[in-house]
């Protein structure tokens, strides 16, 4: 723990179990280092520990073993300082149904201390940053799952806390808000904010992270900047279909000769991917395709996917873990 | 809509990591948050009347059910039976009304806006203290209505009106506390019809085995002696001497006392059990 950090866990471990039943370590053993000002993402599918670390720091659930420190204050013993430091943006939104968005805002900032006229200001401040103001006077059950969330979002920076945690953001959302919250978020950092950000979509953790952690079934599995996770993966894949199936071992030894790696094939459909350390690669296996007379019918290069970070990554399928574990998340 | 890159988001900056933080909340902060959340619970009334049926319909109901069904068989006629059971139920009413306090707070706190609660720099006990602090409002409509009802039937109080503000005070403060039994049992149960399967349990007993419909002298002895430590006889009683002789007699200092020792063991219990398992 320095004066540059913002989190320090280490060990952490979060046991869920019915009576009976074998218990489900959902977090088990995970420590993270986050610097001050740096966005960090926590990158894993559904059920992988994401959600109970977040509310294990943020004091919203038991840490069963393990420590915790956000700049300097031990999150087991001084929960109340932990939620002075920490503002928290959950996967669901944490508003009132029953109140309309100003209603929200004032109760959370006189909640925090302050007065009602200071509160009311606040709340119309908040409203206007994130264009709700049409909904100002709205109940919320009657708010889009977009309007939620920046609600959600405005709400957990009434007290401008230093770190963020920002717990899946942008699931559900459409691309155009998804990219709204992604503005909201570099902006926060730039105010001189920590963030603590889990996601399900490598997309959005290489576009706001700093640094990444990959975590599946309570484990980190890697952690790294978004190009170093990358490279372990290549950085795009090129997929090809060949117009003639009987070609497509041609084709394979064709994209080796170029590549010097050997394609997967799946030859069923005709079809064969390899990864690309440089997407330039893709014109010289073209052109050697076409030199050696294989018609193809597409050619596509894909960034990897989370599931192809996590097959590389840990020898299975993204959705291999998510079964047994999304019930944990639920009972979280 | 505005895009949100136009305008700088309102925390111009972020609050200092290091600066110095209180452990935990001051007696004025819990105070401050507890009325914030009893805000919060009045506009939620005001947005779901319905809420308000046990405090009003009821009332009304049971007045004038009992009154003409049981008048004449127990006291001779509805007159003479008034002054026996308004106070009754008074007593009754609240203890309807503490119940669905706890199954209200079930509900809330199923609700996804808890998560935020528990996440803020609040008193613990502040998410339970304001809607029971706003359930007040409950209590005085439900004692109100029993009491308005009761003078429209010909209840003439012999304590004046006094006597009856004081009845009336003790229904409401009887109510608060006994309904932080039921907090606590929201705080435990699985879910907000536990919590009323629990409640119906408590709640039958308690009214209809106490002095609150029939004389308790009528009763074989076994059940005069539940009925005689039964807390409900005990307030039944102070409400009658308020209300009927307007005396302030010692059944009113042990409803207090009651009252107190109910809000001593609960309150701690119910902050307690929220915040472990949340």
């Amino acid at each position: 723990m320095t004066a540059t950090t913002a989190v320090h866990a280490s060990g952490l471990v979060k046991a869920f179990g019915a009576k009976g039943a074998p218990t489900v370590r959902a977090v088990d053993g995970i420590d993270l280092e986050i610097r001050r000002g740096e966005i960090y993402g926590v990158l894993g599918p559904n059920g992988a520990g994401k959600t109970t670390t977040l509310r294990m720091l943020a004091t919203l659930l038991p840490i069963d073993a393990g420590s915790a420190e956000i700049f300097g204050v031990d999150v087991r013993r001084e929960p109340h300082r932990i939620r002075q430091l920490v503002g928290v943006t959950g996967q669901y939104a944490s508003v009132d149904e029953n109140l309309t968005g100003t209603e929200n805002l004032v109760l959370f900032a006189r909640l925090l201390g302050q007065s009602t006229p200071q509160a009311r200001r606040t709340a119309a401040d908040l409203l206007e940053r994130f264009g709700l103001e049409e909904a100002a006077d709205r109940q919320i059950q009657n708010f889009s799952g977009g309007m939620r969330r920046r609600l959600d979002l405005a709400a957990s920076l009434i007290a401008r806390p230093p770190l963020i945690f920002l717990d899946e953001p942008t699931t559900g959302l459409d691309p155009r808000t998804r990219g709204q919250m992604w503005e909201t978020i570099r902006e926060l950092v730039a105010q001189g904010a920590t963030i603590l950000l889990t996601t399900q979509y490598l997309d959005e953790a290489d576009q706001l992270a700093d640094r990444i952690a990959v975590i599946d079934r309570g484990r980190k599995v890697a952690e790294g900047t978004p190009d170093q996770l990358k490279q372990s993966v290549g950085s795009s894949t090129l997929h090809l279909r060949v117009a003639d199936r009987a070609e497509a071992s041609r084709a394979a030894g064709i994209v080796e000769r170029v590549l010097g790696e050997a394609p997967v094939l799946t030859p069923e459909a005709g079809g064969l991917h390899v990864a690309l350390t440089d997407a330039n690669q893709t014109a010289d296996v073209l052109i050697a395709l076409r030199e050696g007379v294989v018609d193809i019918t597409t050619a596509s290069v894909r960034q990897p996917t989370l599931d192809e970070v996590f097959l590389t990554l840990t020898g299975h399928h993204a959705e291999d873990g998510s079964e047994a574990a999304s019930t944990t998340e639920e009972v979280a | 809509m505005t895009l949100l890159t136009d305008t700088p988001v309102a925390t111009a900056q972020v609050a200092a990591a290091d600066r110095p933080l209180p452990a935990r909340p001051s007696l004025r902060a819990t105070f401050d948050q507890t009325l914030a959340m009893a805000w919060r619970a009045t506009k939620k009334m005001r947005r779901n009347p319905e809420q308000f049926f046990d405090v009003t319909i009821q009332p009304v109901l049971f007045t004038a059910m009992f009154a003409y069904i049981f008048g004449g068989a127990i006291s001779g006629s509805v007159a003479s039976y008034l002054p026996l059971i308004i106070p009754g139920i008074l007593a009754q009413t609240a203890l309807t009304a503490c119940m669905a306090t706890g199954i209200q707070m079930r509900e809330d706190m199923d609700k996804g806006v808890f998560d935020r609660f528990k996440s803020l720099p609040i008193a613990r006990i502040a998410p339970l203290a304001g809607p029971m602090l706003a359930d007040l409002v409950r209590y005085g409509t439900a004692a109100t209505i029993t009491i308005g009802v009761g003078l429209a039937m010909g209840y003439r109080p012999g304590g004046g009106v006094l006597g009856v503000l004081a009845g009336w005070a003790l229904t409401i403060v009887a109510g608060w506390s006994l309904s932080w039994i039921f907090a606590w049992l929201g705080t435990v149960a699985r879910s907000a019809q536990a919590v009323q399967g629990i409640g119906m349990m408590i709640m039958f007993p308690l009214t209809f085995l106490s002095n609150a419909f029939v004389p308790m002298e009528t009763l074989p002895g076994w059940l005069e002696a539940f009925v005689r430590i039964n807390p409900v006889s005990h307030v039944v009683t102070a409400v009658r001497d308020l209300m009927n002789d307007g005396a302030v007699t010692g059944e009113v200092g042990w409803a207090l006392v009651g009252c107190i020792a109910v809000v001593l063991i609960f309150a701690p219990l119910a902050v307690r059990s929220y915040s472990r398992k949340m």
